[in-house]
């Protein structure tokens, strides 16, 4: 089964192009022969502790990398250079591989290279649509104001049990390919100061302070906080809703409080603080994304890149739209569309750029726990 | 017209360029290069050497000016200028903040690879990160800059600088710094310099030049026509070995093959010609691109076994490999018998004590010329490996002499108004040898006296017209 399953990865990767993998090995062949970037993010410490770069070792570096640029702007070795090094850009092809080669079910993974903001505006689109439908052949599209009574609307029970399915699928869906991941690496035991640094790294997305605390490149070699700043915008503004939503849920199921409720209650507010960062993160995400210096990164990636981050971005403008109209009769059509909306990013969460949220999370995780274990590289004898 | 002309766009420009703007001088600088190969030499650098008397931020322990000044007059064996050595030991103390100004950021002290956090402050992402900053800081403060500008000749009267000539466009200026480099990618000119040798071979043309291949030494040769004074010897250059897949330009820091002294170099013949274990690498690096350039056909083979591998810095190109040493003799297209002979009686002579790379070990050979004096262990664990090695020219070292306040000498006579820094003036502090980490505190150190006295020369002048 084990290796059957190595069978089918190996397949899989070879029909995607271990190119991209086989390009991350030789530039990395010339980054251990330099390590000038060394103390710039945690690929390069990682990488001086091999000699030698297969198709895991250069999973791995690509899920440790944050694609800040820093070293693609430092690279003496950089276009023109006939070495031809660009880091962040072999990175992020091997990171998409990686998502293509240990999604589930494994047949989606080649959803990761269609996904554009076409596909994901489409869906989003399509399902606002079906419930517009739905609700119109029902005669309640518009209506007398419900005052904030989502309930009349669609009732609490399908809402809960459609979106529990859709975010279960989403979770499970994630986990097995971060299992798959994980499986393919032999970190060693996870330790709690390990298990406490990967996540200390992961929630202050300590490699896009550049290693200096000036923060990453975006458009040229300048450094900037902006990308990480809009990214915990975007993070926690998230963390946010799901706490509204959660706390909600609570309150429904634990109190007997229904829906809706007041603008000064806890759900509300949280999930009007989280949806002021889920615009402003995201919006500013988009703004660097378009920016982006044309040799960082991987340009054929932009499309799902943008797809996730409009998403998120639909999400809270629709949230937040509906928070404000709820008292008027346009608040049935403006929940249709919001919650389609939600659908689309539950749906598409393990197919799309979220899913460097799960893999760079785990290749911290593994660097905290190699980090701990004796180097078995003599090098510095000379 | 501007006050400043900086020629050059390697550090010791980019620090004139700074200072002078700082002081307040309007400044164009000129870059032979395009944009993406801008910064000369120094975007291949990766550290400059620091003096300090106490740990100071990335530096630990200390390094005193005069631990610093003997290890450069070991080095250059006293081909250095005391007065001027000293001038650059200790401004080495204190550029850092002033880099650090320019954005210049540094990597905190690692348990790396290389003992030299105590000698040497590493620059974050290595010297084009640095080159980067200087140039971001160099726009924000309004410096002029032209890259594609090889400057081809200079107009001097009396001694002093009127203009500067790229092709048929004449620029003007009131002062004038030059930080041109060395002639090192001038392959002409390193042929001419190296000459022939006994056997009829042009040694030079069989040189790699491992950094840039813009300093073409253009200004160097036509201010030595001009009568400018030169110091040093145009056959005195740093040469490292590096391995012989190496780009022609620009192949940088990682093309040396450090596992020397874990094994054995060969000529073309098949025979060794020197102690491979008579010090520790990083001291013995820079001799072996001269013994290489001795030997025929400028070319030698460094090889090691398996027990080595793991023990050195990983080389960009993966070496030759083969199971048994005869058909390593054949990969590498050597003699065999001779290969072989070589090899049984080095491992012969080889007496093993315990070995360890950290320190001058007691391995060592016994009855074999050239001995191997220490890390000699028998070649005899398969796979064995094999890296063809030829000299790689890091900078030249013939340069303008030059005084504590960087101005160039006419006859003896200094110019009020033409400056120099870098490696077109190395020579006065480093006659010869190298010392890790120098090459950039030179460059600092008179970027920033040559762009503060430019300034002064031109503004002074400015003074004297409004007068
Ligand atoms: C691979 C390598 C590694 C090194 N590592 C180190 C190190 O770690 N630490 C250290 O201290 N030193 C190191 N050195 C040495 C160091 O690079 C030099 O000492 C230093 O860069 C010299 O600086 P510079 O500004 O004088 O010259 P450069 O940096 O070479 O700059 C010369 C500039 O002049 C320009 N130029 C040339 N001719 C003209 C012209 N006619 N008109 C206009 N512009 C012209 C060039 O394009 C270039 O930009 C290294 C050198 C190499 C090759
Ligand atoms: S990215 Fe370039 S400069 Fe940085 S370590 Fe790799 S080869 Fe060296
Ligand atoms: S792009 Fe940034 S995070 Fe990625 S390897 Fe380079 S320095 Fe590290």
């Amino acid at each position: 089964m084990q290796s059957l399953d190595a069978l089918t990865r190996q397949a899989v990767a070879l029909a995607n192009g271990a190119a991209a993998t086989a390009e991350v090995s030789r530039q990395m062949q010339i980054c251990n022969a330099c390590r000038y970037c060394e103390t710039f993010c945690a690929v390069f410490p990682a990488m001086t502790r091999r000699l030698e770069f297969g198709a895991g070792d250069a999973h791995y570096l690509a899920n440790l990398c944050h694609n800040c640029g820093a070293c693609l702007h430092a690279c003496q070795y950089a276009p023109p250079h006939e070495f031809a090094v660009n880091v962040p850009r072999a990175m992020a092809q091997v990171r998409q591989e990686t998502y293509t080669e240990y999604a589930w079910p494994r047949a989606f993974g080649a959803l990761y290279r269609r996904n554009g903001v076409t596909v994901a505006l489409a869906t989003a689109a399509g399902l606002a649509l079906f419930l517009v439908l739905a609700l119109a052949m029902r005669g309640t599209l518009l209506h007398e104001p419900l005052a904030g009574n989502f309930y009349a609307v669609f009732p609490h029970s399908l809402m809960a049990w459609m979106f529990g399915a859709a975010f279960g699928w989403a979770v499970l869906a994630l986990a097995i390919g971060g299992v798959r991941f994980w499986r393919g690496q032999s970190p060693g035991p996870v330790t709690p100061a390990a298990a406490g640094e990967a996540t200390r790294h992961a929630l202050a997305l300590t490699y896009l302070d550049g290693g200096h605390g000036d923060g990453c490149n975006e458009s040229d070699d300048r450094f900037t906080l902006l990308r990480r700043r809009f990214h915990h915008l975007t993070f926690y503004g998230f963390m946010l809703c799901f706490a509204s939503t959660c706390v909600a849920t609570l309150y429904h199921y634990a109190l007997g409080l229904p829906a809706p409720y007041a603008l000064t209650s806890l759900p509300v507010v949280l999930g009007t603080v989280g949806g002021l960062g889920l615009l402003a993160g995201p919006a500013g995400l988009l703004w660097l994304n378009m920016r982006r210096h044309p040799l960082q990164g991987d340009p054929r990636q932009r499309p799902m890149d943008r797809a996730f981050i409009v998403l998120l971005f639909a999400t809270s403008l629709t949230g937040l739209a509906l928070l404000a109209l709820r008292d008027t009769g346009v608040m049935a059509l403006l929940l249709a569309v919001h919650l389609g909306t939600v659908m689309a990013l539950f749906l598409t969460l393990p197919y799309g750029k979220f899913a460097h949220a799960v893999y760079r999370v785990a290749a911290l995780l593994k660097w905290a726990i190699e980090r701990r274990q004796p180097n078995r590289l003599q090098l510095g004898a000379d | 017209m501007h006050d400043v002309l900086v020629i050059g766009g390697g550090n010791a420009a980019l620090c004139a360029a700074l200072t002078a703007r700082e002081a307040g001088a309007r400044v164009l600088l000129l870059e032979a290069s395009p944009r993406e190969w801008r910064g000369g030499n120094s975007q291949h650098t990766r550290n400059l050497r620091c003096m300090h008397d106490a740990p100071q931020d990335v530096l630990v322990d200390a390094y005193p000016e005069e631990e610093f000044w003997q290890d450069l007059l070991k080095v250059t064996g006293g081909n250095t200028d005391e007065r001027l050595a000293r001038l650059v030991i200790r401004a080495s103390s204190t550029c850092r903040d002033w880099m650090r100004r320019h954005g210049v950021r540094f990597q905190p002290s690692l348990a790396g690879t290389l003992h030299l956090s105590r000698t040497n402050a590493f620059f974050m992402g290595g010297g084009k990160a640095l080159v980067n900053a200087y140039y971001r800081s160099a726009e924000n403060l309004g410096v002029d800059i032209r890259y594609d500008s090889p400057v081809d000749r200079l107009e001097i009267q009396d001694g002093r600088f009127v203009a500067a000539c790229v092709g048929r466009e004449r620029i003007e200026a009131r002062a004038c710094v030059l930080a041109a480099g060395g002639f090192e990618s001038n392959r002409e000119w390193l042929r001419e310099a190296w000459g022939q040798n006994e056997r009829g071979e042009w040694p030079a043309d069989n040189f790699i030049i491992r950094g840039t291949r813009f300093n073409q030494g253009v200004l160097l040769k036509h201010m030595t026509a001009q009568g400018a004074d030169i110091i040093g010897d145009p056959t005195q250059a740093h040469c490292v070995a590096i391995d012989a897949r190496a780009p022609l330009y620009d192949g940088g820091i990682v093309t040396r093959v450090d596992a020397v002294s874990l094994g054995v170099m060969v000529n073309r013949d098949a025979v060794r010609f020197y102690d491979e274990g008579e010090d520790f690498w990083p001291k013995r690096y820079a001799i072996w691109g001269r013994l290489v350039a001795l030997q025929p056909g400028q070319i030698g083979y460094c090889i090691i076994d398996s027990k080595a591998v793991g023990r050195f810095m990983p080389p960009v190109f993966p070496g030759v490999k083969a199971g048994t040493l005869p058909e390593l003799a054949r990969k590498l297209e050597l003699d065999e018998a001779t290969f072989m002979r070589t090899l049984n009686d080095y491992n012969a002579a080889c007496r093993v004590g315990s070995f360890d790379h950290t320190v001058l070990d007691d391995c060592h050979t016994e009855g074999l010329t050239p001995p191997k004096t220490h890390w000699a262990r028998p070649i005899d664990q398969a796979p064995f490996y094999g890296y063809a090695l030829r000299p790689g020219v890091t900078f030249t070292y013939l340069g303008l002499k030059t005084d504590a306040r960087a101005r160039v000498h006419f006859g003896g006579e200094p110019s009020d108004n033409l400056f120099v820094a870098g490696e077109m003036m190395a020579g006065n502090v480093l006659g010869r040898g190298y010392t890790a980490g120098v090459g950039m505190s030179i460059g600092t150190a008179f970027g920033r006296i040559a762009g503060t006295q430019a300034a002064r020369a031109a503004l002074k002048e400015d003074a004297h017209a409004i007068a």
